[in-house]
């Protein structure tokens, strides 16, 4: 059975299972375990980011296309909800439900659109061009201030169903407070857990493996074919649906969106770097990525911010560890991950369980 | 005899996943034309790209004048005196000819240094080169960019020409204009190392053969011996003189 | 040059022009649209000159991956060290810069760009060393890599002079305005722009067509494999082209800086976007079409951000795709000068 629902795409490797085992674990009772505020938002974040890093991994890691314009997707499903919520004065699904319907339909067409582009030009031009579609509709977007709130974005209130005012329970069930919020985050859960094994079940099926041979060929000779960019353009519509839908789940949690939040070239390097670091083509990767990077954006700096204040007056060095420059040595660790272990920690685990497996009794 | 120019002893090259050369054995004497001949896909290109160093051989030892090619790169293989016409010509079809020829002349440090004896020399044999001067080189006609490709490789005196199926694609009477230019090449004494599937050309320019197939050399001798001997012929190359003009 | 040789009866063909017809095309037909000839006059110039600076920032990627076919993903590293390098030499050179003898902001400003020159040609060279050489001919990994080393360049910029904004006046002989006849004007720092411009396109069409190494450069970019066989280490002449347009392209950032009067960290990825249009308008490899790319572009962005400000960035897409449809591989194909 679980094999089953995993899309047989087992971890293959007892310290990844492990890790993935707690991972989840730890998300699915975050609300109890961690009480905190700022837990339970960098838990919600990792369901999210988990799901689009997953998205974006069917286009980069399987299908090997490198595209700026990801976060795009994830903006447009942020503003859909964002937008439905806005207008009505008491927001209900309906308007969500709204929201997301229109949000998917933009998505699908302009993925389409760029998908078929890759039909003409090769990765470094395609590169180049989603990056500046990307940064254009950014623009656009931070223009229309009366529809989308300019750059100060949109703060909105969400279905009754959700809302932080909404309790449910007048005292706290095994330390965590029953309310809106309580049920905001297990509405992420449930729809990251689903999408997450829906993405396995595509990648693993045979239109996943068709991408793989497409992504091979296409690495060696970039020629491409009639019927690669059929696949293609399909896989880059799914993916970008996927992002569209994690938006979507963004906007719900935070009940706020703008540019920087959802789809600035900041949040799209962000999902190069927790892609490349977790793991191409796993799609685990996006969830232990995701969780590593939130984890280390979050806290890290507090644990840099000690550390630099314990060296002082070093020059150089107090610098380095200044908690600001996180992102530095996230940059190092990414290109270290791009030389030396592409395949991201998921790839790096597996093999050495593979190794150990071949290894086989002494 | 003195010794060979170029050696090649055992040499195994792959691409990729692809073994193409299975172990070559082969040796071209000094001052001597030595045709390569085989069917497609025998390997005679990737041994000319191998000696080359444009694929780098897996096994097997490469001398060339007694120094070995393993370690060193394309630049400084060339930089011994070799100089290749690949099968595609290699042409630069947006410099003028004059460009492409300035190119190979690796002592012209500037516009100015061309030799100019030299070049009239080239002009007597190509005369083309002449009149296509500041002309796109990509706008010459097949049999005229082989011309040039062959002249970039006389533009200066070289140890060793690899040339790699110059008739190809060219009308025969190109290919007898093609055939007195190499021949110029032989009474200047050069050593040549001659790709070919025109039998013809072969045997009127060619001293010695090695014959390739399944990627290693099967039969090597002199060409007079091969030209008699139609047998021998049929067997190597599945065709006879009379047949394959 | 060699002269030719006797009996060379045929010419050389023509020089392409056309898509410099594009650009009075591109002009002409703003003129109605902007209405007046005396604001339209102006915004030409103003346009040609930002375009020439975008020329100077872009020149080098260009070349680069024409020749290597290597797209760096960070090149607005070397843009944002050469125009934080020009704060630094201005801040230290004060005197100079706040004398009103035009000799002395002029010296000022040299010595900025020659600082910002050397600084982002050092780096280039450690990028190629670093991040670049491992990963020829595997695009996928160049373009993460080189992603990867905007990341790291750009903290480590930060890291060197700090997060904010830093303001960088121009020099009071540089600044204001020319009054040219018919009421138009010119910014004096725009004309200097279109000087240093035009000296750079002037010096790379001369290294490129009147010079042996010029004339290795333009063969590496149709066939580097042939170049090699023919003796020559495309691989070094590699490297020094890389560090050659980092360094260019510090020097577009010291006059991108100044033309903005501010320089702030993110000032490389601000005309990324705007850089690669260029070379694709252009053409990959092409400097010519990088230059007459970049000029399309600053004219369309000044005339557009007269006409209608909220479409420019669109403006530049849709002139992109135009483009594209008329000459698929871009102005100047690969080769062409």
């Amino acid at each position: 059975m679980p094999g089953a629902l995993l899309s047989h795409d087992r971890p293959r490797s007892r310290r990844l299972a492990a890790l993935l085992g707690v991972t989840l674990l730890a998300l699915a009772l975050a609300p109890f375990l961690f009480p905190g505020a700022r837990a339970l938002d960098v838990a919600a974040r990792v369901l999210v980011f988990a799901v689009l890093v997953g998205s974006y991994d069917l286009l980069l890691g399987y299908t090997g296309l490198v595209s700026f314009a990801h976060a795009m997707f994830f903006g447009i499903g942020a503003y859909g909800v964002a937008i439905a919520c806005n207008l009505s004065a008491d927001p209900g699904w309906l308007d969500v439900a709204g929201g997301v319907a229109a949000a998917l339909a933009l998505s699908a067409l302009l993925a389409l659109a760029i998908g078929l582009l890759s039909l003409r030009v090769r990765a470094l031009f395609f590169a180049m061009i989603t990056m500046a579609v990307a940064v254009a509709f950014t623009t656009l977007v931070s223009q229309l201030s009366t529809l989308t709130g300019g750059e100060d974005g949109l703060s909105f209130s969400v279905p009754r169903a959700i809302r932080p005012s909404t309790d449910y329970l007048d005292d706290p069930l095994l330390g965590a407070d029953v309310d809106g919020r309580f049920v905001a985050y297990y509405l992420l859960f449930v729809a990251a857990v689903l999408l997450l094994l829906l993405l396995l079940r595509i990648v693993d099926s045979p239109f996943g493996r068709v991408l793989q041979a497409i992504r091979e060929n296409d690495f060696r000779a970039e020629a491409i074919g009639y019927r690669s960019v059929v696949y293609r353009s399909v896989a880059s519509v799914v993916a970008a649906l996927f992002a569209t839908l994690a938006g979507a789940l963004l906007a719900l949690w935070l009940r706020y969106n703008s540019p920087d939040t959802s789809m600035s070239m900041e949040v799209m390097l962000n999902l190069l770097l927790i892609l490349v670091i977790g793991g191409m083509g796993t799609i685990w990767g996006a969830l232990v990525g995701s969780a590593l990077f939130l984890l280390a954006q979050s806290y890290l700096q507090d644990l840099m911010k000690l550390a630099g204040a314990a060296l002082g007056d070093v020059p150089v060095l107090g610098a380095l560890l200044a908690p600001e420059r996180w992102l530095l040595w996230m940059g190092l660790l990414f290109v270290l991950a791009v030389y030396h272990f592409p395949a991201g920690i998921v790839g790096q685990l597996r093999a050495a369980a593979a190794r150990r497996r071949a290894g086989g009794p002494r | 005899m003195s010794a060979p120019l170029i050696e090649l002893r055992g040499v195994h090259t792959r691409i990729g996943d692809y073994r193409i050369l299975h172990g070559v054995d082969l040796a071209v004497p000094r001052g001597a034309v030595t045709m390569l001949l085989g069917r497609n896909g025998a390997g005679k290109t990737t041994t000319l790209r191998t000696i080359m160093g444009l694929w780098r051989a897996a096994a097997g030892e490469l001398r060339f004048d007694g120094v070995s090619l393993a370690a060193l790169d394309t630049p400084a293989i060339a930089r011994l005196g070799i100089a290749y016409v690949p099968e595609n010509m290699g042409i630069f079809a947006t410099l003028t000819v004059r460009e492409n020829l300035l190119l190979a002349a690796r002592g012209a440090r500037t516009l100015d240094e061309l030799d100019t004896a030299r070049l009239e020399w080239l002009f007597g044999l190509f005369p083309a080169l002449r009149k296509f001067w500041l002309y796109p080189a990509g706008k010459l006609s097949g049999g005229q960019k082989q011309m040039l490709a062959i002249a970039r490789a006389m533009i200066e005196p070289r140890r060793l020409l690899l040339i790699d199926e110059p008739s190809k694609g060219l009308a025969p009477a190109i290919v007898l204009k093609l055939i007195e230019a190499l021949r110029e090449l032989k009474r200047a004494d050069a050593t040549v190392l001659l790709v070919e599937q025109n039998f013809a050309m072969a045997r009127a320019l060619g001293d010695h053969v090695a014959v390739m197939d399944d990627g290693r050399v099967v039969h090597r001798g002199a060409m007079a011996e091969l030209a008699a001997d139609e047998a021998l012929q049929r067997r190597l190359l599945g065709l006879s003189l009379g047949a394959h003009q | 040059m060699n002269p030719t040789p006797a009996g060379a009866a045929v010419p050389a063909p023509g020089f392409d022009a056309r898509p410099f017809a594009l650009l009075a095309a591109l002009a002409l037909a703003a003129l109605p649209l902007v209405g007046d000839a005396a604001n339209w006059a102006t915004l030409t110039l103003a346009g040609l000159a930002m375009g020439m600076i975008v020329f100077v920032i872009a020149s080098g990627l260009t070349l680069v991956f024409g020749l290597m076919d290597v797209l760096n993903f960070g090149h607005g590293v070397f843009i944002a060290v050469g125009a934080f390098m020009a704060t630094t030499v201005l801040g230290a050179m004060g005197g100079f810069v706040a004398s009103p003898s035009l000799a002395a902001n002029l010296g000022a400003v040299g010595a900025a760009a020659l600082a910002g020159m050397l600084v982002a040609g050092a780096a280039g060279l450690l990028f190629e060393r670093l991040l670049v050489r491992p990963v020829y001919g595997r695009h996928l990994k160049q373009i993460l890599v080189t992603t990867g080393g905007m990341i790291v360049g750009g903290e480590l910029i930060k890291l060197c002079w700090g997060p904010q904004m830093v303001a960088l006046p121009l020099p009071p002989a540089l600044a204001g305005v020319l009054l040219l006849p018919g009421e138009v004007t010119l910014e004096r720092f725009r004309l200097l722009a279109l000087l240093v411009g035009l000296l750079v396109l002037a010096g790379l069409l001369l290294v490129l067509n009147r010079t042996k190494l010029g004339l290795l450069i333009r063969a590496g970019v149709l066939d580097r494999e042939m170049v090699e066989a023919l003796g020559y280490p495309v691989r070094r002449l590699f490297v020094g082209v890389f560090a050659a347009g980092a360094a260019l392209a510090g020097l577009g950032g010291v006059l991108w800086g100044l033309y903005q009067q501010s320089v702030t960290p993110q000032i490389g990825a601000q005309v990324n976007t705007l850089i690669f249009i260029v070379i694709i308008v252009g053409g990959l490899g092409s400097t010519l079409g990088c230059c007459v790319g970049a000029l399309a572009v600053g004219l369309l962005a000044n005339y557009a951000g007269f006409l209608a400000p909220k479409a420019a960035l669109f403006s530049h897409i849709a002139l992109m795709a135009a483009v594209l449809l008329w000459r698929p591989q871009g102005l100047y194909p690969v080769g062409a000068r």
